[in-house]
C-alpha cells in the first residue's frame, strides 16, 4: 500500500521544524514529469517565442484562438480535469510544474492561466455532475475557453461588493444577468464565462456558468495595457443575459467562497507561474553579459555584474523551493482525505484551503522575485535592455501584472496574517503556547550553550528557529496587545507578513539544498549550499528590520527595549560573505551558459 | 506493414561538448540527451504513415540504459513499442549489424532513421544495413509517399531535384521537410509508460574502428572588417593572414 504522508498544518511552518526529507524538491521529479515538461517548453519554444510580437501586436484576432487549440491537442489544456471528463487528472504538483514552463510564454502564460484555472476550476470543483459532464471536455480539450468575470470597476479588491444583478425570470426558468465586468481575461475569444452576481438582495455573490450563446453579452474594446499585451482582457456588459436555472454553480450566495477557494489555487500556480519567464530572464542575462564587451572584456567578469546574475538565480531558487515544498504538501493532504474516504473535488478544495496560507505566501514571492529579476535583466542589458528590439524590454512590462491581480500582494500580505491569526483563535495553529515561552525567554539569561556547527547546516537551522522566534515574539505581541485592531494597523500586518514570507522562503531554500546534497553528495552542491546560505543572510537582514518597524509602531517604554533586545539575540547571525559566494555562484552559471539549477 | 525507426540518443545541439579518460571519453556530466533531430523527422513522418496506413510503428536504439527516456519519448510520440540493443554504440557498422539482426528477425519492410547521427555525423548506417540486408537504402530523403508496395521519395541534389522510386522493403535516411518534428501530447506521454519496451543483447559482431582521442575545433578567431572599397587590403589579409589564397 501507497504510504500517506502526513505533512504539518498550514502555517505550522512558523512554530515547527520541517526535515529536509519531507520537503518534494523539484529536482525529484519524474522522468515523465519531466517529459512532459519538455513538451510544454518545447510548445512554447515553437509556437509562441517566435510569435511573440504578432501575439502581442493583437492584428491577428485568429492567432491565439489557434495557439490554444494547439495547447489543447497536445493535452496542456487539461492537466488538472480527470480523465473522465477528458482531461488527463495529473498531480497538483504535476500542474504547477506545467505553469512554472508555460510562465515562459509572456501573454499566453494569461490566457493559459485564466482559462485553466479560474475558467474551468470552479466547475470541476463545484459543479454538479450534469455540469461537468457537459462542460469540462470541452474546456479541457481546447474546443471552447473560457473566462472568469468576477473584478468590476467598482469592485476590485473589494470583489464581494460587486453590483452585477441576477433576478429570476417570471417563469423561474431563467436568471436574467445585468451588469458589468472589468479586466475579464479571455473575454474577447470566451465561449464560457464564470460570472458572479448578486440575486436580489443577498449578502454574498451567486456564481453561474453562462454560455456565450445565450446572448446578451457585449464587450468594450480591448484594453490598451503596459504588458501582457497579447492577451484579451475586456469589459464584458450583461444585458438581459438568459441564465438557465440549471446554470447556477453551486448554492446561492456560495459564490463568493467560490471566488476565494478558487483564488488559493491561482495563487500557488501564480508563484511557480513567474518561475519559466524567471528562469529565461535569468538565462538571457547570462548569455548577454558574456557576448557584451566593455572596457575590453565580458562585462561578466565585472563583479558589480556577477552579483545581480547571482542574486537573480538566488531568489529564484528560493521561489522553486516553496512553490514545490507547498505544492506537494498540498497534494499529500489531498491524497490523506481522499484515504480517509473524503470525495475527490472536495478533497482539494480542503487540501488548498489548509495551505492558503502558503499560497499566499508564494504568490507574493513569486511575484516579486519575477519583478526583481526583470528588472535586473533590463540593467544587465543597459540601453540594450530599454529596447523593445531586445527581449528585456517585454518581459519587464509583462511581470508587472503578477503583483495585482489573483489578489494584489497587499490584499494576499493582509490576508495571511490575518489567517494566521484566526487559525491561532480557533486553535488550529498553536502559536500563542511558544510566543509565551519566547516572550519568557526575553527576559531569562540567554544560553551560553555552544552550537554543534559541524554537520551541513546546523548552524543556517539554529538562525531559522530564532528567526521564527521573531516572529512569534512580534506576532505573539501584536495579536495581544493591538486585538482586533490590528486589522487597521496594515503596516505592521506587511511587517508581518515579510517576516513568514521570507521564514518560509529561506527555509525552503535551505531544506531543499539539503535534500539535494542528501541525493548527490554536497561535492555536487556547492552552488545550492551557497544559495540557500546567501538566502538565508539576507532573509534575516530583512525580518530585522520588518520586525524593528513594527515594534516601534506599537510597543514603548521597557517594553519596547526588551523586545529590542529580544530582536538582536534573534538576528545574531555569523558574518556571511555574500560577496565571495555571489562570485562562486555567477561564475558557474557563467560557465554553464544558462540558469543550470532545476 | 511494419515500419521500423531507428533512433540515435545524441546529446541536446545546445551542449557544452568537453572530453575526459585522455580526450578519449565524451564526458556526459551535466549533458541532455535528446532524440538526434533528423531522426525525430523520420520518426515524425513514420507516425503519419502509420495513422494513413494503419502500420504498426517500432523504434529501436542501440545504446546503454541511459538512452531509455529517449526511446520513452519515441513511443510518446506515437510509436507502438521499442527495443533497444543493450551495448554502447561502438562505431557505424556495429550499429548497422545490430539493426540488420533486429530488422531481419521480425520483417520490418520500411526501415527509416536521421540521414546521419549529430554526435559522430557518420552518415553511414543506413547504407551499411542496406548492404547487410541486400535492401535498396536511400539517403537524404526529403519526401516520402507510400503507394502499395511502391515507396516514392524526392530529394534535393545539386542544381535540382531528384525523384526516386523504389520497392518495398526499404531503408531512407529522412532530413527536413518530410514531416514536421512532433510534440508528443500528454496523453502520449502518460501511455509510453504502459507500451511494449523490449531490451535484447546485441549481436556479437565487434565494431572495425577505434577512438584514438578527441580534439575540440580551435576557437573562432576574431571577424575582421574590411572597408568594401579596399579590396587590395582584402586580398593582403587572406594571402599573408588567413593564408588561404
Ligand atoms: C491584465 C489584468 C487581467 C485581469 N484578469 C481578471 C480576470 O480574468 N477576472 C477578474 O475577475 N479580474 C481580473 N483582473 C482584475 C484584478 O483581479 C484586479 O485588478 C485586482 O484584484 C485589483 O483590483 P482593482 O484593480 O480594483 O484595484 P483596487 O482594489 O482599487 O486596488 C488599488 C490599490 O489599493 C490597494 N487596496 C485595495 N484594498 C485594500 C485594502 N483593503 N487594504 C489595503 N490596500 C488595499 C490595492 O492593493 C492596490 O494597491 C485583471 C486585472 C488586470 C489588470
Amino acid at each position: 500500500m501507497e504510504t500517506i504522508k502526513k505533512s504539518i498544518n498550514g502555517g505550522e511552518f512558523l512554530i515547527k521544524e520541517t526535515a529536509a526529507e519531507d520537503i518534494f524538491i523539484f529536482e525529484e521529479f519524474s522522468e515523465e514529469q519531466k517529459m512532459m515538461a519538455q513538451a510544454c517548453q518545447d510548445f512554447v519554444d515553437t509556437e509562441i517565442t517566435p510569435r511573440i510580437e504578432e501575439i502581442d501586436s493583437m492584428k491577428n484576432p485568429d492567432l491565439v484562438p489557434q495557439i490554444f487549440k494547439k495547447a489543447g491537442e497536445l493535452g496542456l489544456l487539461g492537466i488538472s480535469v480527470p480523465e473522465v471528463f477528458g482531461g488527463m487528472g495529473m498531480s497538483f504538483n504535476t500542474s504547477m510544474l506545467i505553469a512554472d514552463i508555460i510562465g515562459a510564454a509572456g501573454s499566453f502564460s494569461t490566457t493559459y492561466g485564466a482559462h485553466t484555472g479560474i475558467g474551468t476550476l470552479p466547475i470541476l470543483y463545484y459543479g454538479t455532475e450534469d455540469q461537468k459532464n457537459k462542460y469540462l471536455p470541452k474546456l479541457a480539450t481546447g474546443q471552447w475557453a473560457a473566462c472568469y468575470c468576477l473584478t468590476e470597476p467598482d469592485a476590485g479588491s473589494d470583489a464581494n461588493s460587486g453590483k452585477t444583478k441576477a433576478t429570476l425570470s417570471a417563469d423561474g426558468k431563467h436568471y436574467v444577468l445585468n451588469g458589468q465586468k472589468m479586466w475579464i481575461s479571455n473575454a474577447g475569444f470566451a465561449d464560457l464565462f464564470i460570472v458572479f452576481a448578486k440575486i436580489e438582495d443577498d449578502k454574498n455573490l451567486t456564481a453561474f456558468i453562462v454560455e456565450k450563446s445565450f446572448g446578451g453579452i457585449t464587450m468594450n474594446e480591448e484594453e490598451k495595457k503596459m504588458g501582457i499585451k497579447g492577451s484579451s482582457t475586456r469589459q464584458v456588459f450583461f444585458n438581459d443575459c438568459q441564465v438557465p436555472v440549471e446554470n447556477m454553480l453551486s448554492d446561492r450566495q456560495n459564490g463568493f467562497k467560490i471566488a476565494v477557494n478558487i483564488l488559493n489555487i491561482g495563487r500557488v500556480k501564480l508563484g511557480a507561474g513567474v518561475l519559466g519567464g524567471v528562469r529565461t530572464v535569468t538565462s538571457l542575462a547570462i548569455k548577454y553579459s558574456t557576448e557584451r564587451k566593455q572596457f575590453g572584456v565580458s562585462i561578466n567578469t565585472f563583479g558589480a555584474i556577477k552579483a545581480k546574475l547571482a542574486e537573480m538565480a538566488i531568489r529564484t531558487f528560493a521561489t522553486e523551493a516553496l512553490c514545490y515544498r507547498a505544492g506537494q504538501d498540498i497534494e499529500d493532504r489531498i491524497n490523506s482525505l481522499i484515504a480517509e474516504g473524503m470525495q475527490d473535488s472536495e478533497a482539494k478544495l480542503k487540501g488548498v484551503e489548509q495551505f492558503a496560507i502558503e499560497c499566499a505566501i508564494a504568490k507574493v514571492h513569486g511575484s516579486e522575485v519575477l519583478d526583481y529579476v526583470v528588472d535586473q535583466g533590463v540593467q544587465v542589458y543597459g540601453g540594450m535592455g530599454y529596447s523593445a528590439d531586445a527581449p528585456m524590454e517585454r518581459a519587464y512590462r509583462d511581470a508587472r501584472i503578477s503583483r495585482i491581480y489573483e489578489g494584489t500582494n497587499e490584499i494576499n500580505r493582509m490576508l495571511m496574517v490575518g489567517m494566521l491569526l484566526k487559525r491561532a483563535m480557533k486553535g488550529e495553529v498553536n502559536i500563542f503556547e511558544p510566543a509565551m515561552a519566547v516572550s519568557k525567554e526575553l527576559t531569562s539569561v540567554p544560553s551560553f550553550e555552544s552550537l554543534d556547527t559541524s554537520t551541513l547546516f546546523a548552524a543556517e537551522k539554529d538562525v531559522l528557529n530564532k528567526l521564527k522566534k521573531v516572529f512569534l515574539m512580534v506576532g505573539g505581541k501584536a495579536a495581544m496587545s493591538l486585538q482586533d485592531r490590528i486589522e487597521d494597523e496594515q503596516e505592521v500586518m506587511m511587517n508581518l507578513a515579510d517576516v513568514m514570507i521570507e521564514i518560509y522562503a529561506a527555509e525552503s531554500a535551505i531544506l531543499r539544498a539539503e535534500k539535494l546534497v542528501g541525493l548527490r553528495g554536497e561535492e555536487s552542491c556547492q552552488q545550492q549550499i551557497a544559495m540557500a546560505k546567501v538566502y538565508l543572510s539576507e532573509a534575516a537582514e530583512k525580518i530585522n528590520i520588518a520586525a524593528k518597524e513594527a515594534i516601534a509602531s506599537f510597543t514603548s517604554g521597557d517594553e519596547q527595549k526588551v523586545m529590542l533586545m529580544g530582536l538582536k539575540r534573534f538576528t545574531k547571525m555569523d558574518l556571511v560573505d555574500t560577496k565571495s559566494l555571489r562570485r562562486q555562484i555567477a561564475d558557474f552559471m557563467i560557465e554553464k551558459g544558462h540558469y543550470p539549477f532545476s | 506493414m511494419k515500419i521500423l525507426v531507428c533512433i540515435t540518443h545524441v546529446p541536446d545541439t545546445t551542449s557544452k561538448i568537453q572530453f575526459t579518460e585522455n580526450n578519449t571519453q565524451f564526458d556526459k556530466n551535466g549533458v541532455q540527451f535528446i532524440i538526434g533531430p533528423y531522426d525525430d523527422y523520420a520518426l515524425a513522418r513514420a507516425v503519419e504513415l502509420k495513422e494513413q496506413l494503419g502500420a504498426s510503428l517500432t523504434v529501436m536504439n542501440v545504446g546503454e540504459s541511459d538512452s531509455d527516456p529517449t526511446l520513452r519519448k519515441a513511443l510518446a510520440i506515437g510509436a507502438d513499442d521499442a527495443i533497444r540493443v543493450n551495448a554502447f554504440p561502438k562505431d557505424s557498422l556495429f550499429v548497422a549489424n545490430q539493426i540488420a539482426h533486429i530488422a531481419k528477425s521480425n520483417g520490418y519492410e520500411l526501415i527509416l532513421m536521421g540521414r546521419e547521427s549529430i554526435d559522430f555525423n557518420g552518415g553511414m548506417v543506413h547504407g551499411m544495413v542496406g548492404e547487410l540486408l541486400g535492401m535498396p537504402s536511400i539517403s537524404p530523403v526529403m519526401k516520402l509517399e507510400v503507394e502499395g508496395d511502391t515507396v516514392k521519395m524526392s530529394r534535393e541534389i545539386e542544381g535540382g531535384k531528384e525523384y526516386v522510386e523504389a520497392k518495398l522493403p526499404l531503408i531512407a535516411g529522412c532530413q527536413e521537410p518530410i514531416a514536421e518534428w512532433k510534440i508528443p501530447n500528454m496523453r502520449g506521454i502518460m501511455s509510453a509508460r504502459t507500451k511494449p519496451f523490449s531490451v535484447v543483447e546485441p549481436v556479437v559482431e565487434e565494431g572495425n574502428s577505434r577512438v584514438i582521442s578527441y580534439e575540440l575545433p580551435p576557437a573562432k578567431a576574431g571577424v575582421k572588417l574590411v572597408d568594401k572599397d579596399n579590396v587590395e587590403e582584402l586580398v593582403r589579409l587572406l594571402k599573408n593572414e588567413a593564408k588561404v589564397l
